[in-house]
């Protein structure tokens, strides 16, 4: 229920528009009533064979309606789908607002694939809501009630019948079915899920199904998944086809009860002859307006379930928050952790157990460890993506918690293998690190990451773009564009990430020279797990399970013939011979 | 719209289609019946002023006829979807079972996605096609001309103005189905554009965040959120227009049809009870054109669709020939416990017209035998074990067992003698235990523990939240690389084959997960003959023979000493290597 209050909260700015979409939708009903009605009064009028003239009104009325009714659904349609986009683009602007301070910590469990699809289908799932989930009973209600006093001009029974017949169909049988279906609609996902699942393992796993022999029994599983498949789905046909032809019957019906009611009455002279039908083809028109209700229950469902979706992310709470009226200004570009503890949730293990270390301004510390050893979390504590535990970390002689997530970042240049590139031109992909660079400051950190003479050998230069659509970099060369970011970005602290994940040995050794240049005049905190480049450290540290197990210098740690030496003499078996 | 192949399809459930056919006719013929009841009563109450009782026999047959009618038209949509979803399911399975004959090779790379949709939701768009638009297209011919019959020789000047607007429909229809067809295609990209976007932004968020840019995309998404509602409303504009067409023709006619037959009433030319007849046969007449129309989308989507089932369904499956040369096919076991295989001058070329990846490859495999094959990537190391495992077949050359070819001998067989490590593992959507049962799944559970023990898996299979019932896969537990690696070697165990496959993981391990995978490796190759594509240089150092490829061709074999004398390109790889961390 929380969704639905949300979600009419976005609709409330349009209320006007909503409205006009509402009246607009009555009308048409009205009109298709209006031909009806008119129509056959104007035949039994004829029959009477007055003169012409007298018909003359009438006539008009028929060919009113018979014009208004397309034009009125025509206006209805734009009008509701107009203001159901609006409140959708809206709802995508939430959303994003909402995950934005998520980012990365909240959003760790969640796969990007699957926030896109909240995004984009889950919000686009949303325009049925007015359109099929609110609109329909307002509308058949406004119907109702307009019908409704009409007939009451000539009885207040026929108005009965009407309402009978309306409550009948736009209420019971939506809530037999819903009741009826309860179940097969969520069955149906389940099994579509599951047959999903098993034709993404049948295609993307037929490597293993084929070489290992399991290809029929595959195919056997996934006939038997798509047949219990189709007997929901027939459950579902059977009652979907009962509702409508129930609905459709209860119309029929109405008419029926409304037409003896007519006769009765002209039996007593309570009523002229020329609207008996007039009023019983009417009446059948008048159910036009609760054809869409039968589906109300089955797209609320829907409705709810992406809502839900959405909001579990827009309520969440952000890990780490800003408190009031912070300002600190930095004394120096030294860091600090003492007895730093942190984990990433309260049943997981420590993902770092007192980390003490101390870089001073323009200092180079390394720290090395194989995979889940608990580097990363080093550079998500410092970039204030997470929350440490126990201990402190301070830059420039502030605790970094008197620090603004913002104005922490500020000061850090990172360079990881996960730096992500915009499917964007290269001069944009740039920008990013500083939106107000001058197009000389983008060249001229281009050319000191070595990236220049590569962009000006493209047909479009720095306007060429990257990525789908575009060309692909190497992975050099999206360390070389990392780099120029962080010399663009020019913060007096740097962190390689694992940078050089990925690079061929040559790549490599080039990157490297760039990377020293990057780090003179900086702090810079080095982690990885591979070991060249690391002569040059003021010290290193070797991490195992979130632990400091050594630490010295390369020569150093060589020497003391432990973890770093056994490291070290891996890698001769480790690296590729490719 | 008139797609023949799907039609062909619906052929084996004609009966269902023809019980759809002739309820909706018999909905028709008995809508007519209801107007004629109908008419005939209030005609009677009003002109004749007949009572209750004396139209009482007319009311009933209405009723009768109201009841028969929805029963009718339950049949009706039933019994299509009935005729949609044998199509659905023997469809889908063919295209399955036909990817799945077309081998790992077809679903290469990022094609796999596009395929999982079309086995899925291309399916699917199916049913509107068979429930909702086929049989409307042959009732949108059907009943009109049915209708048709009863107003002529009742008023002429009516059925004139039925004959000539109705066909309009459809012919708008299609115009306008036509531009809304270019339009939608634009509205599908732009809503891949959209996102495209998205993504990229929600992948690069923690990258936005590190440069301080997070919060200014907000205005981004608003403005590809608002181009996208403008698209998607032109796109709509055009949906409204043709149902606005649909709508006032179909309007404007029962208009024009009722003051013509007013006007008629008023001459005396034409009797009450007729024209009243008339008017409520109009809407009938125009039902079916206006269902086809809004059913016009699904007809398009249907045949989109199908046009790329029916492509992945014509797409040549490699191994045909020898399908049909079954009957040539030896009795004897695949491998035969002494067994040579030899590749004679093979080369194989992915694509016709395309570079060869293997060039006239001779190399030959000995029980017992352990070879590495070591190269740069896109050297063709993997060609060699797909040709092997028989996903794909030598452009030229050829392949022998004992002499015998290997398009003789039954692939199932064969495949029973191999066991397979691939590159990446993949993990099904299922437990670890039936994930390893894939190597052997009518082993026991003991069996199933030793494997997991050899490839040195056990261990870390006991720390999961569930042990060998813990659910992997999409949605489940994720893996690290080197534990999914023991798990494949943990299928290899389970397996025992005689001949085994190994294509290593490029990709590196954490330290520990390392030393257990060499470990299990180790173990693994003990007693058993082995075709290594390796990538890492220890597993080398141990083969029998080591085969060095590039482009396409073995350029240098021997063993690690003797490689390692001649001073060639095996021998610049290590010194490469060492040297560059020396």
């Amino acid at each position: 229920m929380k969704s639905a209050t949300w979600l009419i909260h976005m609709m409330l700015p349009y209320r006007r528009r909503i409205i006009l979409a509402l009246i607009l939708s009555s009308l048409t009903v009205t009109s298709h009533i209006g031909l009806m009605a008119t129509s056959s009064y104007l035949l039994a009028r004829a029959a009477l064979h007055p003169p012409v003239l007298d018909l003359m009104v009438t006539i008009v009325g028929v060919r009113f309606f018979g014009i208004s009714r397309a034009v009125f659904r025509y206006l209805e349609r734009y009008v509701a789908h107009d203001v159901t986009f609006r409140v959708l683009s809206q709802i995508r602007v939430k959303f994003y607002q909402a995950i934005e301070p998520l980012a990365p910590a909240r959003l760790l469990n969640f796969r990007s694939a699957d926030l896109l699809r909240r995004i984009v289908a889950d919000v686009e799932i949303q325009q049925n809501l007015f359109l099929r989930v609110m609109s329909p009973p307002i509308v058949a209600l406004l119907v109702l009630s307009g019908y409704g006093f009409f007939l009451a001009r000539y009885d207040l029974r026929f108005t009965a019948i009407l309402a009978a017949g309306f409550l009948m169909a736009g209420l019971l049988i939506p809530w037999i079915v819903k009741s009826l279906s309860r179940g097969v609609g969520l069955s149906i996902v389940a099994l579509k899920t599951k047959l999903n699942t098993q034709v993404a393992d049948s295609l993307l796993g037929m490597t293993e199904l084929v070489a290992y022999g399991q290809a029929q029994s595959q195919l056997i599983s996934v006939r038997h998944t798509n047949e219990r498949l189709t007997d929901q789905q027939r459950r579902n046909a059977w009652q979907t086809a009962f509702s409508s032809a129930l609905t459709w019957m209860i119309g029929n019906l109405s008419m029926w009860f409304i037409l003896i009611l007519g006769i009765m009455l002209v039996e007593q002279g309570k009523l002229s002859g020329v609207n008996l039908g007039m009023l019983a083809l009417g009446t059948l028109s008048s159910f036009e307006a609760i054809v869409p209700l039968a589906q109300v229950p089955h797209h609320l469902e829907q409705n709810q379930a992406a809502a839900e979706r959405l909001l579990e992310l827009i309520q969440a709470q952000p890990t780490v928050k800003d408190h009031q009226s912070m300002v600190s200004i930095p004394k120096d570009m030294s860091l600090v952790f003492k007895e730093v503890s942190f984990k990433y949730g309260e049943r997981e293990p420590w993902a770092l157990h007192r980390l003490s270390f101390k870089i001073p301004q323009r200092g180079k510390v390394a720290i090395v460890g194989a995979s889940g050893a608990g580097k990363t979390s080093v550079v998500n504590l410092l970039l204030r993506f997470w929350e440490f535990d126990q201990g402190s970390i301070e830059l420039g002689g502030h605790s970094l918690r008197d620090y603004s997530q913002q104005e922490a970042r500020n000061y850090v240049g990172v360079v990881t293998q996960r730096t992500h590139i915009f499917n964007a031109t290269i001069h944009e992909n740039l920008l990013l690190a500083n939106p107000e660079a001058s197009d000389e400051d983008v060249k001229s950190a281009a050319q000191k990451a070595k990236l220049h003479d590569f962009i000006q050998s493209l047909p479009k230069g720095y306007d060429s773009f990257v990525g789908e659509g575009g060309f692909k970099l190497s992975g050099g060369q999206r360390q070389r564009l990392a780099i120029a970011r962080v010399l663009l970005k020019n913060a007096p602290i740097l962190i390689l990430d694992e940078a050089m994940e990925g690079l061929d040995p040559i790549t490599e050794r080039d990157v490297w020279e760039e990377v020293y240049k990057l780090m003179e005049g900086r702090t810079t905190l080095v982690i990885t797990h591979q070991l060249t480049g690391l002569e040059k450290m003021d010290e290193i540290l070797v991490l195992d399970k979130g632990q400091v197990v050594e630490r010295g210098k390369h020569g150093e740690l060589l020497e003391q013939n432990g973890f770093y030496r056994r490291l070290w003499n891996s890698r001769v078996a480790l690296h590729a011979a490719t | 719209m008139f797609d023949k192949r799907l039609i062909r399809e619906g052929r084996s459930v004609w009966r269902f289609l023809l019980l759809t056919i002739s309820l909706s006719i018999g909905i028709a013929l008995l809508a007519v019946a209801q107007a004629w009841f109908f008419s005939g009563v209030v005609s009677r109450v009003f002109l004749e002023g007949a009572n209750l009782k004396e139209t009482w026999n007319f009311l009933l047959m209405i009723l009768a006829i109201i009841i028969t009618r929805a029963i009718f038209q339950w049949g009706s949509e039933v019994s299509a979807f009935e005729v949609a979803s044998y199509i659905k399911l023997n469809l889908r399975e063919r295209l399955l079972k036909h990817i799945m004959s077309l081998g790992p090779l077809y679903t290469r790379g990022e094609r796999s996605g596009e395929l999982i949709s079309t086995v899925i939701d291309g399916i699917e768009a199916l049913e509107d096609y068979f429930s909702k638009y086929l049989p409307q297209l042959l009732l949108a011919a059907g009943i009109p001309f049915v209708i048709l019959c009863f107003v002529f020789p009742r008023d002429w000047k009516s059925g004139v103005i039925l004959l000539v607007t109705g066909p309009l429909i459809p012919i708008f229809m299609m115009l306008i189905g036509k531009l809304a067809e270019k339009k939608s295609l634009q509205q599908w990209k732009d809503l891949s554009w959209m996102s495209a976007h998205f993504l990229d932004i929600l992948q690069g968020l923690t990258t936005l965040k590190v440069f301080g840019q997070a919060k200014n995309q907000t205005r981004v998404i608003e403005r590809v959120s608002e181009s996208f509602r403008r698209s998607t409303l032109s796109v709509l504009r055009i949906a409204f227009l043709s149902a606005l067409m649909l709508e006032f023709l179909a309007t404007i006619s029962t208009a024009l049809v009722a003051v013509t037959i007013g006007l008629r009433l008023v001459n005396g030319t034409l009797s009450y009870s007729s024209g009243l007849f008339l008017l409520l046969l109009a809407p009938e007449f125009y039902t079916p054109l206006r269902t086809l129309g809004l059913n016009f989308h699904a007809g398009l989507s249907g045949v989109n669709a199908a046009a790329r089932i029916f492509e992945i369904l014509d797409a040549p499956l490699h191994n045909e020939e020898n399908v049909n040369q079954t009957e040539f096919k030896t009795d004897t076991p695949a491998l035969p416990g002494n067994f040579q295989i030899t590749f004679q001058d093979v080369s194989l070329t992915y694509q016709a017209g395309g570079a060869p990846v293997l060039k006239g490859i001779n190399l030959s495999i000995n029980s017992g035998e352990q070879i590495a094959i070591v190269g740069p990537s896109g050297g063709g190391k993997t060609s060699v074990a797909q040709l092997l495992l028989g996903f794909i077949n030598p452009t030229s050359g050829n392949i022998q067992i004992n002499g015998v070819s290997l398009n003789r001998i039954s692939k199932e067989k064969l495949l029973n003698e191999i066991a397979y490590v691939p590159q990446n593992t993949y993990l099904f959507a299922g437990s670890v235990a039936e994930n390893i049962r894939l190597g052997r799944p009518s082993a026991g559970f003991e069996d199933l523990v030793r494997a997991a023990q050899e490839a040195s898996a056990h261990e870390f299979i006991m720390k999961l939240p569930e042990g060998y019932e813990t659910y992997l896969g999409e949605g489940g537990t994720r893996l690290s690389g080197g534990q999914a690696q023991r798990i494949a070697l943990a299928r290899a165990f389970l397996k025992n084959a005689q001949l085994l496959i190994l294509d290593e993981a490029t990709s590196s391990l954490d330290l520990e997960s390392e030393k257990y995978v060499q470990e299990a490796l180790a173990r693994l190759l003990q007693g058993r003959t082995a075709l290594i594509i390796a990538h890492r240089l220890d597993t080398v150092f141990q083969a029998d023979r080591i085969l060095v490829m590039d482009q396409g061709q073995i350029v240098e074999a021997g063993t690690h000493m003797e490689l390692v004398r001649e001073q060639g390109l095996y021998h610049s790889f290590l010194k490469e290597y060492r040297g560059e961390i020396g």
